[in-house]
C-alpha cells in the first residue's frame, strides 16, 4: 500500500445524502458522530459537500425526483469515490418496494460499492460498510 | 544565514502548522470526550487531496489558490529575514484577498456569500495587525524586524501587553475558530456549507490547507515577536495562545458577524490605542 492510498484509507470525507427515508438510518449515521461511536478518530469527516467528499452515504428509498439529485451529487464529486448504500430501502426500496413512485434501490440510479443491510442499519454496521467502502477503492 | 532561514520556513513551517492542527483535532476531540484523528490527520488530507481528481469551476480559482499561498509563504520569509512589518502585512493582505476573488469566481451563492463575510473578517483583524505593527515602530523606531531583534530592547510584551490579547484575537479570526468562524469552519458542516472553501476542491483545496498551515505559524511568529529578546520563550508564548485559541473554540459558539466587527473596533482597537497613549505618555 503506498502513501497515498494510505492517505485515503485514513481520510474519507463523508458527504450524507437522504433520497427519501423515514429518517432511521439518517440518525443512526449521525449518532456515529457521538463520542460513543466517533467515526473523527478514523479521520471520517461529515463535510456537506459534494466537491469535497470522498464517500456517499445513501439512505431511504429513492424516487424519480431524488434520483436527478443523487446523479447529480454523485457527478459533481472529485475521483476517486464510493458510494455505499445504507438501509433497507436504499438497496431494494424495503417496504416501499411496490410503491408506484419509488426506485428499488439506488443502485439504478447510480453505482453502489457496498450494500449496508438493516432497518434501521446499526453504526457499527455503517462504520464497517465505508471501511470495506475504503479497502473497494483502493483495489481499484 | 538568510538561506538557512529560507529554508526553514518553506520545508520545516508547513511540517510543524500541520502537527499543531493536527494538535488542534485532538485537543478538540479530547474536550468533547471523544478519541479524536491521530496526530498526523492533517497530513492524511493533504495528501489524500492531492491525488483527488480535478474538478475546478474556471481558471481564475487555480491563480487565486496559487498566490494565495505563495503570498503566505512570501510573507513568513519576510519575517524570517527581518523585513519590513508593513510590507508584510500588505503581501499577506494581498494574498488573502486573492483567496476572497477566487471565492467571488464562482456562482454558487455559498461561495459568494462566504467571500462576503471573509472580507468582514478581513476588515475585522487587519486594524489590530497595524496598530501591533505602529506600537513597535513607537518603541523601536522602525519597522524593520531584523531591527527589532538585534537592538537592545526590552521584551516588547513589557511595554505592549494589549498586543498579546489583540493578536489572540487575530489568530482566532484568522483560523476561523468560535466565535468567529462565520464565513467557512474546519468543523462540521453550517448553514454555507463550507462558506468561501466550497467550490474548492482536490489539489485547490490542498494548496489552502497548506497555505493555512504556513499563516499559524506566521501569526505565532508575530506573537513570538512579542518577546524578541528570547525566541524560545516567544515561541512558548506563541502556543499558549494557540491552545488559548483552541479553548475558545470549544467553549462558544458561532456570533454574527456584527458582533464581531463590533468587537473588533471597540474592544480590539480600544485596548491597542489605550497602550499606544500610555507608551506616548510614559515616554
Amino acid at each position: 500500500m503506498n502513501i497515498l492510498q494510505k492517505s485515503r484509507a485514513k481520510s474519507p470525507w463523508i458527504l450524507h445524502y437522504d433520497a427519501g427515508a423515514c429518517n432511521g438510518c439518517d440518525i443512526e449515521i449521525l449518532a456515529c458522530l457521538t463520542p460513543v461511536y466517533d467515526i473523527e478518530r478514523f479521520g471520517m469527516v461529515n463535510v456537506g459537500n459534494p466537491k469535497h467528499a470522498d464517500v456517499l452515504l445513501v439512505t431511504g428509498t429513492c424516487n424519480k425526483r431524488s434520483a436527478r439529485v443523487l446523479k447529480n451529487l454523485y457527478d459533481q464529486m472529485p475521483d476517486p469515490k464510493v458510494v455505499v448504500a445504507v438501509g433497507a430501502c436504499a438497496l431494494s426500496g424495503g417496504i416501499f418496494h411496490e410503491c408506484y413512485n419509488v426506485l428499488q434501490g439506488v443502485d439504478g440510479t447510480v453505482p453502489v460499492d457496498v450494500y449496508v443491510p438493516g432497518c434501521a442499519a446499526r453504526p457499527e454496521a455503517i462504520m464497517e460498510g465505508v471501511m470495506m467502502a475504503l479497502e473497494k477503492m483502493n483495489q481499484r | 544565514m538568510e538561506i538557512i532561514n529560507i529554508f526553514f520556513v518553506v520545508v520545516i513551517a508547513p511540517v510543524i502548522g500541520g502537527l499543531l492542527f493536527g494538535l488542534d483535532r485532538k485537543l478538540t476531540a479530547r474536550l468533547q470526550k471523544r478519541m479524536g484523528p491521530p496526530i498526523l490527520q492533517p497530513f492524511y488530507d493533504l495528501i489524500k487531496l492531492f491525488g483527488k481528481g480535478r474538478i475546478a469551476a474556471n481558471q481564475f480559482q487555480l491563480i487565486s489558490v496559487s498566490v494565495y499561498i505563495a503570498c503566505t509563504i512570501l510573507s513568513l520569509i519576510l519575517l524570517a529575514t527581518g523585513q519590513d512589518l508593513l510590507v508584510l502585512l500588505f503581501v499577506l493582505a494581498l494574498g488573502h484577498i486573492m483567496l476572497i476573488l477566487g471565492g467571488f469566481s464562482v456562482r454558487s451563492p455559498y461561495s459568494q456569500i462566504g467571500s462576503q463575510r471573509e472580507i468582514l473578517q478581513l476588515m475585522a483583524y487587519e486594524p489590530l495587525l497595524v496598530f501591533m505593527v505602529i506600537g513597535t515602530y513607537l518603541k523601536t523606531g522602525s519597522f524593520l524586524v531584523s531591527n527589532l531583534m538585534t537592538g537592545s530592547y526590552k521584551p516588547l510584551l513589557i511595554s505592549l501587553p494589549a498586543f498579546l490579547l489583540t493578536q489572540i484575537i487575530v489568530m482566532a479570526i484568522k483560523l476561523h475558530k468560535s466565535p468567529f468562524d462565520i464565513s467557512a469552519s474546519h468543523h462540521a458542516h453550517q448553514e454555507l456549507v463550507k462558506g468561501i472553501y466550497t467550490e474548492f476542491s482536490g489539489a485547490q483545496l490542498a494548496l489552502i490547507e497548506m497555505a493555512h498551515w504556513y499563516e499559524l505559524i506566521l501569526l505565532m511568529g508575530f506573537i513570538a515577536l512579542l518577546w524578541q529578546t528570547n525566541l524560545i520563550i516567544g515561541g512558548l508564548i506563541a502556543f499558549a495562545c494557540f491552545l488559548a485559541v483552541i479553548l475558545l473554540d470549544n467553549i462558544s459558539a458561532r456570533l454574527t458577524w456584527k458582533w464581531m466587527i463590533r468587537f473588533a473596533w471597540t474592544f480590539g482597537v480600544g485596548i491597542s490605542v489605550a497602550n499606544l497613549t500610555a507608551i506616548y505618555i510614559l515616554r
